[in-house]
């Protein structure tokens, strides 16, 4: 009896183990962002103030747009290291639009729309581009990107010539500092791509075909999986965001940097999606996770430079916390 | 009727997979040539040391990578340590330049050990542990360095590592050549450079063999940590001073090396003497570009380098993919 009684008590410790384990892959990320908002609101002065909350809304918003549209791509089982220098070639268009001498952009009510639209829609364009070469080529995706990694900032900074643009130009600037209600434009924006985004995963045909595409290629080409448009699209929205977030990085400096815009944007947005969970084999995708991997970043970041941890000490400690966060989160 | 027309062999199909396996070669030796033929001095002793002199410090963060890339892994933190081990070079430098040195690549090594032992034993993938590496190993720097650049003590004999050499080559491309000829042997003539391929070949069945899968990614990635390190002695050692702030993509450049030489990022394949053409190729390309400049037919500015390595990475892919189809 004593034997089988020992047995079953080492079954029940490991299951006791097993349902942790489960539970931290699943509540972990979110427990975590639980504590350190739980310790900013005992330990730092003046947390709970809408200037301490908008301070991180503005600065984390940039990173989690462009990390849902690296979510999607992290989901069909590729990476994009592209992203940064997108934004830098979003920033340096931009400028070149609003403050050009060309007769037929001297009307704001021209220059302005075109100021927003045409760098996206080249970035979209880029993102095309790389899933062109992940598809029609079959380039490994980290490579694919890789090209653009490069080049891309380079052609943002013969653009614009290497020089800073600096501007004053409230209509534009509004996507980094207009508050409607009181709120940050960006921080808008960075709720409704969160939320289309993950809409977008759990209910739609897209989303679906997103998941199969990273789950098993080749089941989901069988299964009749557009796979080839679907890895497309998702290249194509992570360069519109990209876009998106140069243009808010730039309209918040009031200058653009194509030295600057967007560096170190890909490690970034990389480190949000793995600390939210999504496993960079793909097949899952947590919109959410990645949401509240970028805030957990910030927080950690926020919580040791105003308790005056040096931003280099911060930075390793940062470093710490993304290994454990995937450890604990590993399937 | 039988026959399937993938499997005939043609004298197109074999020449075209030759070219994929060795077309950098080619076009290195095709830009030298052609930049023999336009420009003078370029293929003078002084145009050629100096390039290989620059070069050094990303042709051995390249040959690291590519052990790693071998294994099907990859090392982000290349960069990041190369610039952890020049604060560590210029901080010993008082010391005289053995110490210096060792000290740096036993920094640089014992970040890469560390990568290699989460891989390994956590089972956390490379891409992510490389990266907080990254992240990890530049705010160490900063720290080392309180947030500024640090002067190397050029009393001690540490700066003749940038300055001197033997025999008329410069210690830096002494220091390349001797780094890749060591890789060489390594990787061609040991059962450690077997092993590394067979790791990225099929990790699965190698363990299955009994080989000791962990304590070779140990090994290449504290390999890879330690010739970072190295790239960190020749940055500070030719700049005189450790920079905590250098360093910035230079893990992706070391990435581009590799394959345009002609290694797959999908490991169990690949050459350490195709990494150095990779590298040299790369370099190349500026010095070219600087001449051309010179002869004031065009005026392209710095800005221009990156994206024509940029196209050239992309040149040299897309030849790749399409001659990886062609192959049977």
């Amino acid at each position: 009896m004593l034997p089988r009684d020992g047995a079953a008590s080492t079954k029940s410790r490991f299951a006791t183990g097993a349902g942790l384990a489960a539970l931290g892959r699943r509540y972990g990320a979110l427990a975590a962002l639980a504590l350190l908002l739980l310790y900013n609101l005992l330990f730092t002065r003046n947390f709970l103030s809408t200037q301490t909350l908008y301070v991180n809304l503005t600065q984390v918003a940039t990173i989690v747009i462009v990390a849902v549209g690296m979510t999607l791509v992290v989901a069909t089982g590729g990476i994009d290291l592209s992203v940064g220098s997108l934004m830098a070639i979003a920033g340096a268009l931009a400028p070149l639009i609003f403050l050009s001498q060309a007769p037929a952009l001297s009307n704001p009510a021209i220059a302005i729309p075109l100021a927003f639209v045409l760098p996206v829609l080249v970035t979209a364009a880029l993102g095309l581009f790389n899933g062109v070469l992940v598809t029609s080529y079959r380039i490994q995706p980290i490579i694919a990107t890789l090209v653009l990694y490069i080049a891309g900032r380079g052609i943002a900074q013969v653009m614009t010539n290497g020089y800073l643009q600096s501007f004053k130009n409230p209509a534009f600037q509004s996507i980094g500092l207009g508050r409607p209600l009181g709120i940050p434009v960006q921080v808008i924006l960075m709720l409704i791509v969160v939320a289309v985004a993950a809409w977008a995963v759990r209910s739609t045909v897209f989303g679906r075909y997103v998941l199969a595409v990273g789950g098993n290629e080749a089941a989901a080409r069988l299964a009749g999986a557009p796979v080839s448009s679907v890895k497309r699209s998702v290249y194509v929205i992570s360069g519109a965001l990209a876009g998106i977030a140069g243009l808010i990085v730039i309209a918040i400096n009031s200058a653009s940097d194509a030295n600057l815009v967007g560096q170190n944007m890909e490690l970034d947005a990389i480190a949000a999606v793995a600390v939210g969970g999504t496993p960079l084999t793909g097949g899952r995708a947590l919109v959410i996770g990645t949401l509240v991997g970028a805030l957990i970043i910030q927080l950690i970041r926020f919580t040791l430079i105003s308790n005056g941890v040096p931003y280099a000490a911060a930075q390793i400690i940062n470093a710490a916390i993304i290994l454990g966060a995937v450890y604990i989160q590993r399937p | 009727m039988l026959t399937q027309p993938s499997t005939m062999p043609s004298p197109w199909r074999a020449s075209a997979q030759w070219l994929g396996r060795n077309g950098a070669l080619v076009v290195l030796v095709a830009l030298v040539i052609f930049g023999a033929g336009r420009y003078d001095g370029f293929l003078g002793v002084y145009n050629i040391t100096e390039l290989l002199r620059y070069n050094a410090m990303f042709g051995l963060l390249a040959l690291g990578m590519t052990f790693v890339i071998m294994t099907g892994g990859i090392d982000l933190s290349v960069g990041a340590v190369a610039v952890l081990a020049s604060v560590v070079a210029a901080q010993l430098s008082y010391l005289g330049a053995f110490p210096a040195l060792l000290g740096a690549v036993l920094a640089g090594a014992a970040v890469g050990l560390l990568n290699g032992a989460v891989i390994a034993w956590l089972g956390i993938p490379p891409f992510i542990t490389t990266l907080a590496a990254l992240l990890g190993a530049r705010g160490l720097a900063l720290i080392l360095a309180n947030n500024a650049a640090v002067s190397v003590d050029t009393g001690a004999g540490f700066a003749s590592i940038g300055l001197d050499g033997l025999l008329g080559a410069p210690y830096p491309v002494l220091i390349l050549f001797g780094a890749y000829l060591a890789g060489w042997v390594l990787q061609e003539h040991t059962p450690f450079g077997r092993h590394v391929l067979a790791v990225g070949g099929n990790e699965d069945a190698t363990r299955l063999m009994g080989l000791p899968v962990r304590r070779i990614k140990l090994g290449v990635y504290g390999l890879s940590g330690g010739l970072a390190g190295l790239a960190g002695v020749l940055l500070a050692a030719l700049t005189f001073t450790g920079l905590p702030t250098e360093g910035v993509g230079w893990e992706l450049q070391a990435i581009a090396a590799v394959v345009v030489g002609g290694t797959l990022l999908t490991g169990g394949m690949g050459s350490v003497s195709s990494t150095l053409v990779g590298t040299l190729l790369l370099g190349l390309i500026f010095n070219l570009l600087n001449f051309e400049n010179g002869r004031g037919s065009i005026s392209l500015t710095a800005y221009w380098q990156s994206v024509i390595r940029g196209g050239f990475l992309l040149l040299v892919v897309l030849l790749q993919s399409r001659a990886a189809r062609r192959a049977p």
